[in-house]
């Protein structure tokens, strides 16, 4: 019996969990393609709809990057909804009242992120403040000022160069618009790079001598991505194309993927979560890493800032109210440990992507946002039991 | 005589390596049965199927135990029977007190209710039996590693033990808290206590086992009684031939200075006391040099205050390497300079368990399998697979976890780091620790053949044997201070011994 689940799980693999996660989230979205249609009438992968969950959840993905690092390196962030609401009203200030162009406000707009990171950072690292704290504080602090930059009013509307930075999408540049050519284009070579990449590791890990799954599940798995991605480009390109948000999150999730995987510094904040101290007597300068990952957070928070205050065309008071909560469980859900050292970004999107996909349907299911709580809560809760208890059967 | 325990045919495999294999292992009512073998041979895992930590089902084979057949589905179930384990790690709560810990999970209560004068009455009674004169309340941390060990067996005692299993007890004791658990277990079997004690240290095991059961890659090679004990009879049948040496032979080619610390003084960390005081030393090209003295006299502390300053306040002091003087205050700046430092504390300070091997050996040279700041996968593979082949490390593979080494193995992916970094002068600091006949002896080859091509070696130490068999001149440190330095020929037990206790009576005059 133990035999024959040891052997189902080098079939998937030795991968249980990723693989697992991306069925568990196929899972998620044909049921409520079901659902949907069943309750309401409504195709749940219509393009419009699909447009939607992009520009819904790229400031869950592009926060949970940032999370992720700063998880792995072993501490939380509880301060990003609130980082991401003043930073939001930042923007807003700048362009609305200073009269800002837009290639100014998003540069000073981000550069204020990477301030309040280092502030907090700045504690946490070099200090050695329990971050569950700096940040619960940075929390509170952050949302105070936001309040008082709005003096507690909305403001809006935005000019449209930075509505843009959200409903904006990619033009065709072969001007055929239905389908929408370059959409299809680029869809069609990120999923040339994404198989060329995963075959070249699957390669290098065979030289290397490690377990790998069958060849037959590689190219499944494989397939079914590049299907996956096929069916979504499509519907993207047959409505309005490529959002540009979808664009700027998809660069950093590549960008994060390579950093983590493929770069020294990298490496060096897993050590310092796998093991603070023994990558200090590595010679690893723990203490900046940690830092480091805290001004990262503070940049992508104030990213996402910008994207949901173009998003609502308004700065308001209310803005990523619970975020924190969003971001931090896309990255649990996504396999990440919370002792730190461990976690992907791979994980972390098919996290994001699960929770959002929740929120989406239960939404237009007209579930209360009372159970919407409840079963994100419990899913979290399952996805995390099932990584102890795998853990614990590999012993 | 009776079995009181009788394992037979016990397997237990691992993804990618098989534990055990067939072990049988019998265990009289009343003795003292010692289980020794190689790191890895399987040991603690048996004792974990024993245990129940190891749930049943998850092993192949059975268990009889006071002549019934024993199906453990967890720890409970065997405390329940009275088998009491101690871990090779200790599982005490630090910030609890000693009444605390020893009825944690075993509370004396009524109804949920801690009754906690009758707790520290029946504590002060374990105490007395395990020969502590600490109060009750004094939390744990205060303790040293010997006490600690005691306030372990004292909980056992308070579960009612019928059957007690050390796993490597006296690893990390010194010689004479050593001798006082090894007289505590003769105690308890005088009243009827039966014991498992697993050890590396074939001495104690002479001293105090009734009948001895040698494992090897995970099968029972032979269960010897007391007659047929010996040294060499147990590391014959544990690395399956026979050893002539302890030390592998070695033509010392001493160069000149490499390495030199003059006036080093070191306060601690945030307290005003001063932790080492105006030490000096030096090592030599080609040279290894032992630091000897007890625990707590401030080697270790010595050892990192020089590694990046990671230990304590830095006073004053210099250090020179090849003569120019050597910039040590940081560690990645130290090991720029040519130092490397093994801990003696590898799971805590030296390695990332979660981590596979490769990751672990590149860890301190990153650049080395880089280019720029790009990881070259491949490079830092071909590493792991050289360092693997070259210190003879046993592991189904280097993308193994080295959570799931056995000790000796994990000692020699700590030291493949450090000598990746291409060192000058390597400080191991207790580098054969809980660690087997077999690995001590390659350890010592390693050290050699570093010696040999230039580097200069300093080894810290607590077995005293291993040093007068290794070094070519040893320093004796005590309270903070070296305080004397022998060539190889002067060097003996007495002589070390003798410099520790008459520096210890001088300063306890002056302190009068
Ligand atoms: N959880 C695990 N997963 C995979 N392999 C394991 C695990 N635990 C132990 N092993 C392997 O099983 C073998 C036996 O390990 P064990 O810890 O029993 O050795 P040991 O005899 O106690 O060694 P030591 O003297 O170093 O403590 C080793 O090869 C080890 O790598
Ligand atoms: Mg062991």
């Amino acid at each position: 019996m133990t035999s024959a689940i040891n052997t189902l799980r080098v079939q998937l693999g030795g991968n249980l969990r990723e693989n697992g996660m991306m069925l568990a989230l196929l899972a998620i979205v044909f049921f409520f393609l079901v659902v949907v249609r069943a309750v309401q009438d409504v195709d749940f992968l219509s393009a419009q709809n699909i447009t939607n969950l992009f520009l819904q959840n790229s400031y869950v993905i592009i926060m949970a990057l940032g999370m992720l690092l700063v998880i792995v390196a072993g501490h939380i962030d509880l301060s990003v909804g609130s980082v991401a609401a003043f930073t939001g009203a930042v923007a807003g200030t700048l362009t609305v009242y200073a009269g800002w162009p837009v290639y100014a406000v998003i540069p000073t707009v981000l550069v204020v992120g990477a301030l309040i990171g280092a502030a907090q950072g700045y504690w946490i690292a070099f200090w050695r403040i329990p971050s569950f704290i700096v940040t619960l504080a940075g929390m509170l602090v952050f949302r105070g000022l936001t309040l008082w930059l709005l003096a507690g009013q909305n403001i809006g509307p935005f000019p449209r160069a930075f509505q843009s930075l959200s409903t904006g999408f990619i033009p065709d540049i072969f001007g055929v618009d239905r389908p929408n050519v370059t959409a299809l284009v680029i869809v069609v070579l990120a999923i040339a790079g994404l198989v060329w990449r995963s075959l070249k590791s699957r390669n290098q890990d065979i030289a290397f001598g490690m377990e790998v799954g069958s060849s037959a599940m590689f190219w499944l798995r494989n397939c079914l991505i590049a299907v996956a991605l096929l069916f979504v480009g499509w519907k993207l390109a047959s409505f309005r194309g490529l959002p540009n948000v979808l664009i700027v999150m998809s660069v950093l999730i590549a960008a994060y993927s390579f950093f983590t995987n493929q770069t020294t510094t990298g490496r060096r904040i897993y050590a310092v979560g796998g093991n603070e101290k023994a990558a200090r007597l590595s010679g690893i300068k723990t203490e900046r890493l940690v830092f480091l990952t805290f001004v990262n957070m503070g940049v992508l928070a104030s990213l996402a800032g910008m994207i949901v205050t173009a998003r609502l065309n308004s700065a308001t008071p209310k803005a990523g109210v619970g975020f924190e909560l969003d971001v931090i469980a896309a990255v649990f859900i996504g396999g990440a440990s919370m002792s730190g050292g461990s976690g992907k970004v791979v994980g972390v999107v098919v996290g994001a992507l699960i929770m959002g996909i929740m929120n989406n349907g239960m939404s237009i299911m007209g579930i209360g946002i009372d159970y919407q709580q409840v079963i994100k809560g419990l899913v979290l809760l399952l996805a995390v039991i099932f990584d102890v208890y795998n853990k614990n059967k590999q012993g | 005589m009776t079995a009181l325990l009788e394992m037979r045919g016990i397997g237990k495999s691992f993804p990618g390596v098989r534990a055990l294999n067939r072990v049988d292992l019998r265990v009289e009512k009343g003795e003292i049965h010692a289980i020794c073998g190689e790191n890895g041979a399987g040991k603690s895992t048996l004792m974990k199927v024993l245990s129940g930590v190891y749930p049943h089902g998850s092993y192949e084979g059975e268990i009889a135990y006071d002549g019934r057949t024993m199906a453990f589905r967890g720890i409970r179930d065997s405390e329940a029977e009275g088998i009491i384990i101690i871990h090779q790690e200790l599982a005490l709560v630090p910030l609890l007190s000693i009444a605390e810990n020893i009825f944690l999970g075993n509370e004396v209560a009524t109804r949920g209710v801690i009754n906690w004068p009758l707790a520290f009455q029946r504590t002060e009674a374990l105490l007395r039996k395990v020969g502590l004169s600490e109060a009750p309340t004094t939390p744990v941390e205060k303790l040293g590693v010997g006490k600690q060990q005691l306030v372990e067996i004292a909980k056992a005692l308070a579960k009612d033990v019928k059957l007690l299993i050390l796993d490597e007890p006296t690893a990390a004791l010194q010689e004479n808290d050593s001798q006082k658990l090894l007289d505590l277990l003769l105690e308890l079997k005088a009243h009827g206590v039966t014991a498992i004690i697993i050890s590396h240290k074939l001495n104690e095991i002479r001293r105090i086992a009734d009948r001895v059961t040698v494992l090897r890659d995970g099968s029972t090679v032979s269960t010897l009684a007391r007659e047929d004990v010996s040294e060499e009879r147990i590391i014959r049948d544990m690395v399956g031939r026979d050893m002539a040496h302890r030390y592998p032979e070695r033509t010392p080619q001493i160069g000149k200075v490499l390495m030199e610390v003059r006036g080093w003084n070191v306060g601690h960390a945030d307290q005003p006391r001063q932790m080492i005081r105006d030490a000096g030393f030096s090592v030599r090209r080609g040279e290894i040099v032992g630091i000897a003295g007890l625990m707590g006299s401030g080697r270790t502390e010595l050892a990192m205050s020089l590694f990046g300053r990671s230990y304590g306040r830095y006073l004053s002091g210099e250090a020179t390497i090849d003569g120019k003087p050597a910039d040590l205050s940081s560690v990645s700046r130290a090991i720029e300079a040519g130092l490397a430092y093994v801990t003696e504390d590898r799971k805590v300070l030296g390695l990332i368990l979660d981590e596979p091997i490769t990751s672990n050996i590149s860890l301190a040279n990153l650049a080395g399998v880089a280019s720029g700041w790009v990881l070259g996968k491949g490079r830092e593979n071909k590493v792991a697979e050289e360092y693997r082949r070259a210190l003879n490390i046993r592991t189904p593979g280097v993308h193994q976890r080295v959570v799931n080494l056995s000790g000796g193995n994990q000692q020699k992916v700590v030291l493949s780091k450090w000598l990746f970094t291409d060192p000058q002068v390597l400080i191991l600091d207790e580098p054969t620790r809980g660690i087997d006949v077999g690995a001590k002896y390659e350890i010592y080859a390693i050290m050699n053949e570093l010696a040999a091509q230039g580097r200069g070696i300093v080894m810290i130490s607590s077995e005293m044997p291993e040093l007068l068999g290794m070094c070519d001149r040893i320093y004796v440190m005590n309270e903070g201070r070296i305080i004397g330095e022998l060539s190889r020929e002067e060097a003996s037990q007495e002589r070390i011994m003798g410099l520790i206790i008459r520096d210890g009576n001088v300063n306890r005059e002056h302190a009068a």
